[in-house]
């Protein structure tokens, strides 16, 4: 048997312990996403079979062609993502400070709704908003909507699905950096003669930065992605980004185009990230927040 | 005194979360409700009466069966892989230093940062281009490649709030670096690696995007419901989804009585122990 010294073996264990996992993300990760670069440089049709010859076109012809869905998926999110702060911030701070011994039950409530397949609460709200459902026809009642005006297949329908369906990831980091606040701060604040406004503004909100990096970035990022509320709840006139590379990879088979918006979307994103976390001005949010 | 500005604030503060959780239940309230329609047809859309024949029978529709099936089966292979591979790369990040982290670390960032429809579609064209046909497989090899970044991260952050000394102390006892893991580190850690085994599982047999692009001819739970938006989801999707509310629901009271229960003696005997401190130390609410 092969007997390696201590120092040795010290060094090794750490890849052995990574070496599966690490295998698999590069296999599965990784490699698709280099050969998902190769794809998006390819050129051909779905007949005849693709080829690669550096087709920087794809990317120019996939920006001009879906540059309309694209700035929607980034309209949307980013509007969902500030609907999911102002709702959910006054509930994430009820439930940290002010729910006592609640506090449980009311985070329980808020993982709840998971518990339900996202695809099937996505079709509740279809049925809510339906054009002859119950919400419909009292709105038309009081006079809200016009006799023909509908609440589905429009783009107020498809961002309050996507700020439904990511409430809770924006809820569940604020609540937890709220909660480890030092509420000392605060009532040193006030005691300090900070009213309870300049306290929230100078020592809460600061405080809970991470919380909202946190659930700022798990909100916005899968929105950016979503395809079923736009599915679902809307009509191509608002479909998305993710709407597309799905129906092109799915249906239409143009690899290149899919491959293409995938990538801009994905560096959209990594460099968004990059500037959020620079704005916030925190270095390590990154890591507070991961 | 609490000024009529603050009483307004609170006030405001609660009613804002009761609207906000309220929000987040209307679309199961549907679920629920419509699991005891009486529908004509097809279509499940308006209601038309109380029934319970759906509740009589669930597995109905042979295809949901399967659907569901293959969710559960898919859910367990992938958790079991993805929380041991995980948990293992989450050990070896914390644990030891070596060269080569960042990539590490930035390999296990980059999928929780990539939306899905990326991460699907570049599998798929990975499949694709080597003519591996997909289905039941290459959805468990699409749930695992995604979970495990949740489940390093999970168990990481368990891992950096441990103690190291006691393994440290059970090693110098004369401990191996085998037992010492087996009795000391596994137990400590076992809170986390089973909240990432949850965390993998709950996002797994919830996950349509991923799966629409690698499941080939195999139906999920949510391919299902999807697929069948268009004539109509059948009345056996809401019961099933309800009975699992229902299942989740009475697993969290019991576990909330648990802790109670536990709780309550551990300050009895905080009581018996330390008479005098247990009075002295003000009650925290």
């Amino acid at each position: 048997m092969l007997r390696l010294s201590l120092r040795r073996r010290r060094q090794l264990l750490p890849w052995l312990f990574l070496g599966p996992g690490l295998l698999w993300l590069v296999v599965f990760f990784a490699i698709p996403l280099l050969n998902q670069a190769n794809v998006s440089l390819q050129s051909g049709d779905a007949e005849t079979g693709y080829a690669f010859n550096w087709a920087f076109s794809t990317y120019t012809n996939a920006i001009s062609d879906y540059d309309t869905q694209f700035i929607r998926s980034i309209g949307y999110s980013a509007t969902a993502t500030v609907l999911c702060l102002i709702i959910g911030f006054p509930l994430a701070y009820f439930t940290a400070f002010r729910a006592g011994r609640f506090k449980n039950l009311i985070l329980l409530l808020i993982i709840l709704p998971f518990f339900t397949s996202y695809v099937l609460r996505t079709v509740a709200w279809q049925l809510i908003l339906s054009d002859n459902g119950w919400v419909v026809e009292r709105l038309r009642d009081v006079g809200l909507l016009s006799t023909d005006g509908r609440l589905l297949a429009s783009r107020t329908a498809v961002i309050a699905g996507i700020t439904y369906n990511f409430l809770p990831f924006m809820v569940l980091p604020l609540y937890v950096s709220l909660e480890k606040l030092d509420r000392r701060l605060i009532e040193a604040a006030t005691d300090l003669y900070a009213s309870r406004v300049t306290a929230f503004r100078k020592v809460t909100l600061p405080l809970a930065l991470p919380g909202i990096f946190a659930g700022s970035l798990l909100t916005f990022i899968p929105a950016c992605g979503d395809f079923i509320n736009a599915a679902l709840l809307g009509t191509s006139r608002q479909y998305m980004v993710g709407n597309v590379i799905q129906s092109k990879f799915i249906t239409i088979l143009d690899y290149p185009t899919a491959a293409a918006l995938s990538f801009i979307l994905m560096t959209f994103i990594l460099v968004g990230v990059f500037l959020y976390a620079r704005l916030l001005g925190t270095q390590n949010l990154t890591e507070a927040a991961f | 005194m609490r000024s009529t500005g603050d009483k307004v604030r609170s006030w405001g503060l609660a009613v804002w979360s009761a609207v906000a959780l309220l929000y987040l239940f209307i679309p199961i309230f549907i679920v629920v409700l419509f699991s005891f329609n009486d529908n004509r047809g097809r279509f499940n859309f308006t209601w038309q009466g109380f029934t319970l024949k759906h509740w009589a029978d669930p597995f109905a529709n042979p295809d949901l069966a399967v659907a569901l099936k293959n969710s559960i089966l898919i859910a367990l292979i992938a958790t079991v892989l993805a929380t041991i591979l995980g948990t293992f790369m989450a050990l070896a990040l914390v644990r030891y230093g070596f060269r080569g982290r960042g990539v590490v670390d930035l390999l296990v960032f980059l999928p929780l940062a990539t939306p899905e429809v990326v991460l699907g579609a570049a599998l798929l064209a990975l499949f694709l281009t080597m003519a591996v046909n997909t289905g039941f497989a290459t959805i468990v090899i699409a749930h695992t490649m995604f979970t495990i970044s949740y489940v390093v991260v999970t168990v990481k952050a368990r891992l950096e709030g441990m103690d190291r000394h006691i393994e440290e102390a059970a090693m110098d006892l004369g401990a191996t670096e085998w037992a010492t893991f087996r009795k000391i580190t596994l137990p400590m850690i076992a809170p986390g690696v089973a909240a990432a085994a949850l965390l993998a599982s709950a996002i797994s047999i919830d996950d349509y995007v991923i799966t629409s692009f690698n499941a080939g001819q195999t139906q999920t739970f949510p391919l299902f419901i999807f697929g069948a938006t268009r004539q109509g989801v059948p009345p056996e999707v809401n019961v099933l989804a309800t009975s699992l509310l229902v299942i989740v629901l009475i697993l969290m009271g019991l576990n909330v009585l648990l802790q109670r229960r536990l709780a309550a003696r551990e300050v009895r005997r905080d009581a018996v122990d330390e008479p005098e401190t247990a009075a002295l130390v003000p009650a925290r609410g």
